[in-house]
């Protein structure tokens, strides 16, 4: 059972772990269907889950906002009561914040990041399903409110002592939701950025690494430290609503800001994590497009850094109305402007980068300049929210939600779309209709602005936000309806996307590398084998599938590597791929010490994790995908054959799923005070952890009980969790 | 591979775990465990913050701390955890020695320290409570239960881990080689220790 990998290089020995405890039979291999789906662990079926999950709610929040537009659309209309429209308006904003943008976000960077730092998996594959499957219970569970007495209707920011005190069970969903949801953020937080920082490829330093990367890391740190702010927050919600504390009531000398305070310092910090996905997305598909790598690629980075940083320290601008004192807002006020500065760069990096570019005018380019303008737009209008009079002035008027919207929805969800396009050749291996697909730019980019546009004219004029409906005389008939319009555009433009969704179903397959990608993802099938890289790569270059396929001339354009050149320029970087096994002095060059052997040739040994590592040596160059590499997970059996090297990826697990069930319970059980029902999803919850942890990252075929001496080593690079 | 086993099992003392090569040459669970930490500090963050805006504010004529506090009986508890810390060391330093006898020793020992104290705060909650202090009461019951009660669930769950890992060395299915197991089960006991010193000089020593 155990293989003993040959000197010089330090021996590795696989032992089986001790046979777990099992309730459930372990799924073994690859199955298919449903099944398939609930035990996976592999971090791009899981991506396309959250992105499938996400699209969803996308679509139920998106209706949600029709039902109140069409409220709106004329003055005194009845269409809606004022509870249903509280409970739209809260739950049209928690979808798309938590239920949205935020998985969508997160099901990119699953799929995308372990892709383009030349990993087979995240660092924590089941941890990654937890997420996964925490997220949709939480979501679901939000949800079941509509069903169970009515949905939260004290705002997507859950405003204390409102929401402390209005009756019945809605803001009891809303806080045990959001609680689920921040269980959901925060292992997927601790998992990419362990991901990121442990399990790049050789040479794969921090600043060659994809900018799409850098700010999802940058953004799972700010969850990191977020979502524990929004948890106590919610905790003393709870507290107040359910035993009686008095966090919130201000007849017992509480401070009614503190709510604002926890709330935004969660809350400003989440508006970069929602941003700065969506900046990385367009920072790949701007470069691809204008065939031109990203115009000051460190300024980029460092910005989205600095943005990571300074989001701590304007969240008192959510509460210029507040009465905070002269001194704080002053203070506030210009570290609003500064965090302006870092964000203008990036637009102008874009720009650069498109400057003099040989742009290929694709829906991903559109989307992604539609984003540079609109998000251009929203982020001025913010900066007219960071001088204090004016604030004072706009605060809780419709110019707010024009911001917003402009930001996110011209921002976060043309980043999100663009990406959408750009990717989608690599998850299913089809081209999504390209007319179709400017149809659909048109549709959004007409409606949007057509949506939202007039409301920063409504703002102006004094419209005040989450009000179900108008008097006629105040002038704001004209400009709603516009708004109305406008929102039936937007759909039309869904619409137009969901049904490319499904004619390009069957389309002809299109190549590996769809639309001449420059970072690792393109570099291999699409859509990529469950192991990803047949040979994991080892990086010379930014860009670094773009340096394999093309040279440059004198003036610096691109040229095709011929193929004379490139056997010719393969040499060249061999010995610069095998270069990088020495530190290179980069400060933070990723060789693990110990790790690359004195062999520096073999680049492809470097794969060799938990195989036999000779048979793996390609050329080093990442072309010879699939030759001579069994796809075959989860025989252990075969590994002491020697001439095929096998690729050892996690085992399927139903623990995660099943456990975050128990999220759901707990929470149901608190709300309706069943405390039985809350013990035993506490039972459950510890039970399934219990399970989860006793159970081998990689099942063994058969378990050999000699726990004593099992070094429980993991095969697939530091996947364990 | 920092890891030299044989088919035996027998493991070289330098090496901490069995793990595969990463880009830091720390181990993603080490990694992982730090980030959660910072993620932790934040969560106490807000809460002894939110315990400090509230100091001093409660209604007039309600019960205060001075009512309730016991400040050596507390004090002889912070001592029980803050040894606690020092059994964790012993704990790990032998793992790392492969003294599989002093490991189970001083994790049950840990491990029964964090219960002793766990048991004494909710004795002292239970006398407070008689006292006439409830979460309801004021804002000092409010932020006092939460604060310290959010404590207490840490070094629950610490203790369930510990005495997890001393059944697994029971079974002896804790290697030497699992040994980072420990130091990473230690690195967040050590945390809640630090916390404590934190809360203990916030709630009940300022003045």
């Amino acid at each position: 059972m155990a293989i003993v990998t040959e000197p010089p290089r330090p021996r590795q020995v696989l032992a089986p772990p001790p046979a777990p405890v099992r309730l459930l039979r372990r799924p073994t291999g690859y199955s298919k269907g449903l099944w398939g789906w609930i035990s996976t662990v592999d971090h791009k079926k899981i991506g396309l889950m959250y992105l499938g999950t996400a699209f969803v709610f996308f679509l139920i929040g998106g209706l949600e906002a029709l039902l109140m537009r069409i409220q709106l659309g004329s003055p005194e209309n009845s269409f809606l009561s004022a509870e249903t429209y509280n409970q739209l308006f809260t739950m049209h904003g928690t979808t798309m914040v938590f239920l949205v943008i935020m998985p969508l976000s997160a099901g990119l960077g699953n799929y995308l990041v372990p892709l383009q730092i030349g990993a087979r998996d995240v660092a924590f594959p089941r941890l990654n399903a937890f997420g996964f499957w925490v997220f949709l219970v939480g979501g679901l569970f939000m949800y079941s409110s509509f069903f169970l007495g009515g949905a939260p209707n004290g705002g997507w920011f859950g405003y204390a002592p409102l929401s402390t005190t209005m009756p019945g069970h809605n803001m009891d969903y809303w806080s045990f939701g959001l609680q689920i949801l921040g269980i959901a953020s925060l292992s997927g937080a601790v998992n990419l950025i362990v991901t990121v920082i442990n399990m790049r490829a050789p040479g794969m330093s921090l600043f060659r690494m994809p900018v799409f990367t850098w700010m999802t890391l940058v953004a799972q740190f700010l969850l990191l430290f977020a979502m524990p702010v929004i948890a106590v927050a919610l905790f003393l919600v709870m507290f107040d609503r359910m035993f009686g504390a008095n966090f919130f009531d201000v007849q017992a000398g509480s401070d009614p800001l503190l709510w604002q305070h926890l709330f935004w310092l969660f809350g400003h910090p989440e508006v970069y994590i929602l941003i700065l996905p969506a900046m990385g997305v367009v920072s790949e598909i701007i470069p691809t497009f204008a065939r031109k790598p990203l115009f000051g690629y460190q300024v980029m980075v460092f910005s989205g850094i600095a943005i990571g940083f300074m989001g701590w320290g304007v969240w008192a601008h959510h509460m210029f109305a507040s009465g905070l004192g002269p001194v704080a807002t002053s203070a506030f006020s210009a570290s609003t402007m500064f965090i302006a500065v870092p964000t203008g760069v990036k637009i102008f990096n874009w720009l650069s980068t498109l400057w003099r570019g040989k742009i290929r005018l694709t829906t991903p380019l559109l989307f992604a300049v539609g984003f540079v303008a609109m998000f251009t737009i929203g982020g001025l209008s913010g900066v007219t929210h960071g001088v204090v009079p004016a604030d004072t002035q706009q605060t809780d008027t419709y110019y707010v939600v024009a911001h917003f919207h402009y930001v996110l929805f011209g921002g976060s969800m043309f980043g999100l779309f663009a990406g959408a396009y750009y990717w989608w050749p690599m998850f299913t291996g089809r081209m999504l209709d390209e007319k179709l697909g400017k149809l659909h730019f048109v549709l959004t980019f007409i409606g949007f602005n057509m949506t939202f546009g007039p409301m920063h004219i409504l703002g102006l004029q004094g419209m005040p936000r989450r009000i179900y409906t108008y008097p006629s005389q105040r002038g704001w008939d004209f400009w709603n309806f516009i708004s109305t319009v406008g929102s039936f555009f937007i759909a039309a433009g869904v619409l137009v996307f969901i049904y490319n969704m499904i004619k390009t179903r069957r389309s002809p397959k299109c190549g590996d590398d769809a639309w001449d990608g420059r970072t690792l993802e393109w570099s291999i099938p699409s859509p990529p084998p469950e192991y990803n890289f047949a040979e994991i790569p080892t990086v010379v270059a930014r860009d670094d599938f773009w340096h394999r396929k093309y040279t440059e001339d004198d003036e610096g354009r691109p040229v095709v590597r011929t193929p004379a050149e490139t056997s010719a320029d393969v040499d060249a970087d061999n010995a610069l791929r095998a270069a990088v096994d020495e530190p290179d002095g980069d400060g933070d060059d990723p060789a693990a010490e110990g790790s690359q052997g004195a062999d520096g040739e073999a680049a492809g040994d470097l794969t060799a994790d938990a195989t036999d590592a000779d048979g793996a040596v390609t050329d080093g160059d990442g072309a010879g995908h699939d030759e001579g590499v069994e796809h075959d997970e989860h025989d252990d059996e075969h590994d002491d054959e020697e001439h095929e090297p096998h690729i050892h990826m996690p085992s399927p697990s139903y623990w995660p799923a099943v456990t975050s069930v128990a999220f759901a319970v707990i929470a149901y059980g608190m709300i309706y005070r069943v405390w039985i029902v809350a013990i035993l999803g506490g039972v459950w919850l510890l039970g399934g952890f219990y399970a989860w942890s006793l159970e081998p990252a990689t099942a063994p075929e058969e378990p050999e009980p000699e726990p004593e001496h099992s070094t429980d080593l993991e095969p697939v690079a530091g996947s364990r969790d | 591979m920092t890891v030299t086993t044989t088919s035996e099992g027998t493991h070289t003392e330098e090496a901490p775990a069995g793990h595969p090569p990463t880009s830091t040459g720390l181990s993603n669970e080490k990694v992982a465990m730090w980030a959660f930490l910072g993620s932790e500090c934040l969560l106490f963050g807000a809460l002894i913050s939110t315990y400090l805006l509230y100091r001093g504010r409660s209604a007039p004529n309600t019960i205060t701390p001075e009512d309730v506090y016991d400040i050596p009986y507390t004090s002889v508890s912070s001592f029980v955890l803050l040894m606690s810390s020092l059994t964790m060391v012993l704990a790990l330093a032998a793992i790392q020695r492969g003294d599989h006898r002093r490991v189970r020793i001083w994790l049950l020992t840990t491990g029964l320290l964090g219960a002793s104290f766990v048991a004494g705060q909710m004795y002292e909650f239970t006398v407070f409570y008689r006292e006439g202090l409830k979460i309801s009461s004021n804002l000092f019951g409010s932020s006092f239960f939460v604060l310290t009660g959010f404590h207490g669930a840490h070094v629950t769950l610490g203790v369930l881990m510990l005495l997890s890992l001393w059944s697994l060395s029971l079974r002896g299915k804790l290697p030497a080689s699992r040994s980072e197991t420990v130091e990473l089960v230690g690195l967040y006991w050590h945390f809640v220790d630090i916390v404590w010193i934190v809360i203990f000089t916030v709630v009940y020593l300022i003045p």
